[in-house]
């Protein structure tokens, strides 16, 4: 039987739920044994593949390039996760949105005291003016809510899905777990 | 003189109540849970949340169990799949409607919100988020009220006025511009009425109203003390 392939994507997130998932220890042997990650943070490949079976992807749509990443992954990928409360609901990035982005920057960069007060444009993505769920763009197969989800949710998940079992998979877990 | 003995069924079940009894207190009293979010054993009751939902036989709409006084021969069904539904959209709808963080509020692990979408299973929120733009109120020596976490349940509301006697919060607006104000809409700390009980912030069913100092997950709500400081006031009125 041929390996499943697992990406992972970090969109507008902290990185925490991908410290969660490599928190799953000497499980991460097992997992090795039944899947290849092929595209992740924490690996080299470049450009996303052309095909893969799971994406866990952490993060909030927060820009133009986020949405477009999300896009093109959802088209590559057989199942698409939301990995964590940013990607399941918009979460911490989220907070922005009362304010709006224009606002936000403003804020963060011309009114708090700095040396030479300007907001950073070049070579950056364009902020939308929501940070909000994968859901918001694409269809999303499975949601696993917390902050970060816990090292045996995501083992949980994972395991679940190498032996088929994923379907109606209920998940020890919750919003800002 | 007390109230008749009246039987009714809940899901099936045979039971009997007090004519001055609710629904929802005869299934409790028979192990029946309703699910419930703005009730809180103490405080009158107000139909607010929704949540306690149930069917009646004969009747084409939903009656919350809280306020639905019981009657002779009637039936309840607690929990159905349209009620779950139903139950589960509210859930969603609480969450989409003002700014829910749980994994930065203060109370985290200890919100009835947040447990009431573990419950039900709810992983995402189905709806549009609003995220509108709401103050925090810290004027107040040693209490935050955080409108972006507030669920409209108004048990600070009733805990003020019918336990501490204060009134010193209520409610402004219709609708979904509807607020909790203290006094007549002036900052908590300037409000004249507040005696600074702190009932209302340990009824707060999220992490809406919270000790000043406290930190993500650190406010725990102590809600025990109200059966007995009701216990307290009906020996005072025999």
């Amino acid at each position: 039987m041929s390996k499943l392939r697992l990406a992972t994507l970090w969109l507008d997130g902290c990185s925490g739920c991908h410290m969660s998932l490599l928190d799953t220890d000497e499980r991460l042997l097992e997992l090795a044994a039944q899947m290849d990650i092929v595209y992740s943070p924490l690996v080299d490949t470049k450009q996303f593949p052309e095909r893969v079976d799971v994406v866990c992807i952490e993060g909030a749509v927060s820009t133009e390039e986020d949405e477009a990443r999300l896009r093109l992954v959802r088209q590559r990928s057989g199942l698409l996760i939301a990995m964590g409360d940013c990607a399941v609901t918009g979460n911490v990035p989220a907070m922005r949105n009362p304010l709006g982005a224009e606002a936000m920057l403003r804020a963060v960069y011309r009114e708090s005291p700095v040396l030479a007060p300007q907001i950073p444009i070049e070579d950056l993505p364009r902020l939308h003016g929501h940070a909000l769920p994968l859901h918001r763009f694409v269809p999303v197969d499975l949601f696993i809510p917390g902050c970060p989800p816990a090292a045996d949710t995501l083992f949980a998940a994972l395991a679940a899905l190498i032996a088929g079992t994923a379907d109606g998979l209920r998940l020890d877990t919750r919003f800002g777990a | 003189m007390s109230a008749p003995i009246l039987t009714l069924t809940i899901d099936g079940r045979q039971v009997s109540g007090l004519a001055s009894e609710t629904v929802l207190q005869v299934a409790k009293e028979n192990g029946i849970a309703i699910p419930t979010l703005c009730f809180l054993e103490g405080l009158s009751a107000t139909g607010a949340c929704r949540l306690c939902m149930v069917e009646i036989e004969g009747s084409p709409r939903l009656h919350p169990a809280c306020v639905t006084p019981i009657q002779e021969g009637m039936t309840v069904t607690t929990d159905s799949k349209r009620l779950f539904g139903y139950r589960r959209a509210i859930v969603q709808l609480l969450f989409s409607e003002r700014n829910h963080v749980c994994a930065v509020c203060v109370a985290n692990g200890h919100c009835e919100l947040q447990e009431l979408a573990r419950a039900f299973g709810i992983d995402h929120i189905a709806f549009p988020c609003r995220h509108p733009a709401l103050e925090v109120d810290a004027s107040h020596s040693r209490f935050v009220l955080d409108h972006n976490r507030c669920v409209l349940c108004t048990r600070c509301v009733r805990v003020c006025g019918e336990i501490e006697g204060a009134h010193t919060w209520d409610v402004k607006n219709r609708g979904i511009r509807i607020q909790i104000v203290a006094d007549l809409d002036t900052p908590w700390g300037a409000a004249a009425t507040c005696t600074g009980c702190g009932k209302c912030v340990h009824v707060c069913p999220t992490g809406a109203l919270a000790e000043k100092g406290k930190s993500m997950a650190e406010m725990r709500q102590k809600r025990p003390f109200l059966p007995y400081l009701v216990a307290n006031r009906a020996e005072e009125r025999k």
